[in-house]
């Protein structure tokens, strides 16, 4: 547990482990837990894993997310593992989990889909057609997502 | 629910049911007989985006069937005024039975067919889907070859922005045809829909070279490189004009290889190939009306007679 030694244990909170390396950033912003809030942040970047040879690991203290924030994340770190903390002790482990359908969870990045004027009232919808290698078509326009565009389009 | 978005929509078997449906509507399409199979319906024509032969030809099918038809021109409506495509049409639902929507925006059709109750037909979203204009273009294949299988069909021209060629070349792989994609290297398909087309399992050869493909097609399907679609004035200089089909480059085709085109032509297809018997791009127009009859009738929930007519 090589990260243990840079970050002491939270007490209470969410740890998200196993992070492709480097995504951490985004994976705060998929989260929203970057902006507006008062929770500690602890950041470990480019360590190394036994898993998955360099990864990220983020700990976010007094929050515990839930399900649906979490399976926002099958876009960027599909295998990342979860752990809720209660007092130093994992009290339960979550997976993410890549649904058929991702609804209200990122925007269709192109630049000429219906869902670009602001103003439409239905939610934005992003069908997932394959998970190896991960695939997300916009269900209105069915275009095919670009993943590095998708990530800065969370809603 | 009886949508039709994007030919996904419908199994081989339905292609066929509907293409058999437009052949038994043909002499109504004609007018030669009158059968009011769609009496006391209400079409809403919603083209947000012009057109002539799709608008035109969904009103003569509606009509020949005695349905009415009431029409959407986006200039100086409540679109003008920034309604939402959602607030229109909430309105269109509560005005008409079935709806037909051409959207200058990709994926209208399918968020329309979301935000209401009654049947959606996309007549063209943008550089997205045409599925009717796919289905009255399979039934001019079939009319001339008597079979939409193992043929051998050339797509030429904007294969990029191209949405009619787009929903085809979906369909017609799924009926096992050979397709040769010809364009210039700015307007190739895009990859994904290449992609799509090979999983099917099936040949799919990307050329520059329209001269190559002439004595082996069964079909040749001409585009216009559409202005409308470039973003910028010199892209399109380049490519404008790069086909020109005249009866002369049709010496060696086979004798009942047909030439097709959605219309309108700018300068692609030379007069010259009107007095071919290649030339089908005018029945393929009129053939819209008998195969939007079948849809329309599919999609209200009307069954059309063995004998129409009768």
């Amino acid at each position: 547990m090589s990260e243990m030694r840079r970050v002491t244990a939270i007490c209470n909170g969410t740890v998200v482990d196993h992070i492709p390396s480097g995504k951490a950033l985004q994976v705060m912003q998929m989260l929203g837990v970057n902006v507006g809030r008062s929770n500690p942040i602890s950041l470990v970047m480019n360590v190394p894993s036994g898993k998955v040879g360099r990864k990220d690991v983020l700990k976010i203290e007094d929050r515990e997310l839930t399900q649906s924030e979490l399976d926002r994340l099958a876009l960027i770190a599909p295998n990342a593992s979860v752990a809720i903390i209660r007092n130093y002790s994992v009290a339960e482990k979550r997976e993410i989990e890549l649904g058929k359908e991702l609804v209200n969870i990122a925007r269709c990045s192109f630049w000429n889909c219906i869902t670009q004027n602001d103003r439409e009232p239905l939610p934005h919808k992003l069908r997932v057609v394959s998970s190896e290698p991960l695939e997300v078509r916009c269900a209105y326009c069915g275009r095919a997502q670009d993943m590095e565009e998708l990530a800065g389009s969370v809603i | 629910m009886r949508d039709l978005i994007t030919m996904d929509d419908l199994s081989n078997d339905e292609i066929i049911e509907i293409l058999d449906s437009a052949e038994r509507l043909l002499p109504v399409a004609m007018g030669e007989i009158y059968a009011p199979l769609l009496q006391g319906k209400v079409l809403g024509n919603l083209f947000f985006e012009n057109s002539t032969r799709t608008r035109m030809s969904f009103e003569s099918a509606m009509k020949r069937l005695g349905g009415e038809v009431v029409n959407l021109s986006s200039v100086g409506s409540s679109v003008a005024k920034g309604e939402t495509l959602y607030d229109t049409m909430q309105m269109v639902d509560g005005y008409s039975d079935i709806a037909v929507i051409r959207h200058p925006r990709q994926g209208a059709a399918q968020y329309s067919a979301d935000a209401v109750e009654i049947p959606i037909l996309n007549a063209g979203d943008g550089a997205g889907n045409h599925p009717t204009q796919t289905m009255l273009d399979l039934f001019t294949i079939r009319q001339a070859h008597g079979t939409l299988e193992d043929l051998n069909i050339v797509l030429v021209g904007d294969l990029r922005f191209g949405r009619t060629t787009h929903s085809l070349s979906h369909a017609l792989v799924r009926f096992g045809t050979k397709l040769t994609l010809v364009s210039p290297e700015t307007l190739r398909m895009p990859n994904e829909i290449v992609r799509d087309l090979q999983s099917h399992g099936v040949d799919v050869t990307e050329t520059e070279d329209l001269a190559s493909t002439i004595t082996e097609a069964d079909v040749i399907y001409m585009t216009r490189i559409q202005k409308e679609r470039f973003p910028d004035e010199d892209e399109y200089a380049k490519v404008a004009g790069v086909y020109k089909m005249t009866a002369e480059d049709l010496s060696g085709a086979k004798s009942n290889m047909i030439v097709m085109h959605p219309l309108p032509r700018v300068n692609e297809i030379h007069p010259s190939v009107d007095e071919t018997a290649h030339a089908c791009y005018f029945k393929q127009a009129f053939n819209g009306v008998p195969t939007r009859m079948a849809l329309l009738c599919r999609s209200l929930g009307v069954d059309v007679p063995k004998e129409v007519g009768e």
